[in-house]
């Protein structure tokens, strides 16, 4: 097979294998344009975001923080802990990536929620080269999310366009983000441990440092717990 | 607002966000992981979601004419179309333009 043949086959399996997150991120990625402009932010902003920043939640809520004049330590820190599901994901992935030379930091840098999901539920097309599968897969994503994002913004800053509630996406990517944990977790102690630390955040400090405590908080509740999480976890043979 | 503090906050959450990405294949390339970070991946990820989501209540006001009802209607709609029909698009989707409906008729 011709390099330029491969090519293309490679292409365009990886185009069909990407549809769905194709829809995802256009529909996504407007509704995280047209918010970031209505935020009086600029249009350029959410094409910068998706560019290098590249992680839909983390960019929804700097909005918030950015308009609430958050410092940059605290918006570090959210990112990391808001992020911090990725560092997941990455364990998998560590043998397929093997011999992706040179490409391996940007699929690195690319490994979204979606991307993760696409790569380790289909199988590469036969006589291709997966790392050139994996590389179309990740730049595909990349490519609709920025295009998504930058119409979003774009129509923002054009059309006097009525957003107001269009931040619910926000809260409501939270809830699916949440059902895939319990799917993934179904154990009542870690979510009575977040439940707890933000019951004990709201009365402790101001609205400014709610996320934060709470956050902290949980990790303090998550140590305590350990022990006991780790061994009721073998007791029942999981 | 300032261009270069915003590029500032455009460096910064890109640094942090590679770097959770890349931490198993800094890290675990060569090594198992420590128990300890076995059990946070585990643990982390459910009680952050948990947290961002009532954060996310925080923020409306539930009076009788505030945005707080329409949220709860709306959250339960969306956890309704995941569970139904477990489309990330769908779910998002549905349940925005049902809180988008919902503060304008109440």
């Amino acid at each position: 097979m011709s390099v330029e043949t491969s090519f293309c086959r490679v292409l365009s399996n990886a185009f069909r294998a990407s549809i769905p997150v194709l829809l995802g991120y256009i529909t996504l990625g407007i509704a995280f344009g047209l918010t970031l402009t209505s935020a009086q932010l600029p249009w350029w902003l959410a094409t910068v975001m998706a560019f290098f920043v590249y992680a839909g939640a983390a960019q929804f809520m700097a909005i918030g923080l950015i308009t609430g004049g958050a410092s940059l330590f605290d918006i570090g820190l959210l990112t990391l802990l808001v992020n911090g599901r990725h560092a997941v994901y990455g364990l998998s992935l560590i043998q397929p990536y093997k011999g992706t030379g040179l490409w391996k930091g940007y699929l690195i840098f690319g490994l979204t929620d979606e991307t993760y999901g696409l790569l380790t539920t289909i199988t590469p097309p036969s006589q291709t080269n997966s790392a050139h599968f994996y590389i179309a897969i990740t730049a595909l994503d990349h490519f609709y999310w920025v295009l998504g994002c930058t119409v979003g913004s774009l129509i923002g800053s054009v059309l006097p366009f009525d957003t107001q509630g269009l931040d619910f996406a926000l809260t409501a990517l939270f809830i699916v983000l949440l059902i895939e944990q319990i799917k993934r977790m179904p154990r009542l102690a870690p979510y009575m441990a977040g439940l707890v630390s933000c019951i004990v955040a709201l009365f402790l400090v101001s609205a400014r440092d709610f996320l934060l405590t709470a956050l902290l908080l949980s990790m303090v509740f998550l140590m305590i717990l350990r022990h006991w999480l780790d061994t009721s976890r073998v007791k029942q043979g999981e | 607002m300032n261009v270069s503090h915003l590029l500032l906050i455009v460096l910064v959450m890109t640094l942090v966000t590679v770097f959770t990405r890349a931490v198993p294949f800094l890290f675990f390339a060569k090594k198992d992981p420590p128990k300890l970070f076995e059990y946070l991946q585990q643990y982390i990820p459910p009680v952050v979601m948990l947290i961002l989501v009532f954060s996310s209540y925080k923020a409306y006001t539930f009076t009788t004419f505030g945005d707080g009802g329409p949220a709860i209607i709306a959250g339960l709609a969306t956890a309704f179309f995941h569970l139904w029909k477990r489309n990330v698009l769908l779910s998002i989707a549905g349940g925005t333009v049902i809180y988008m409906v919902l503060i304008r008729i109440v």
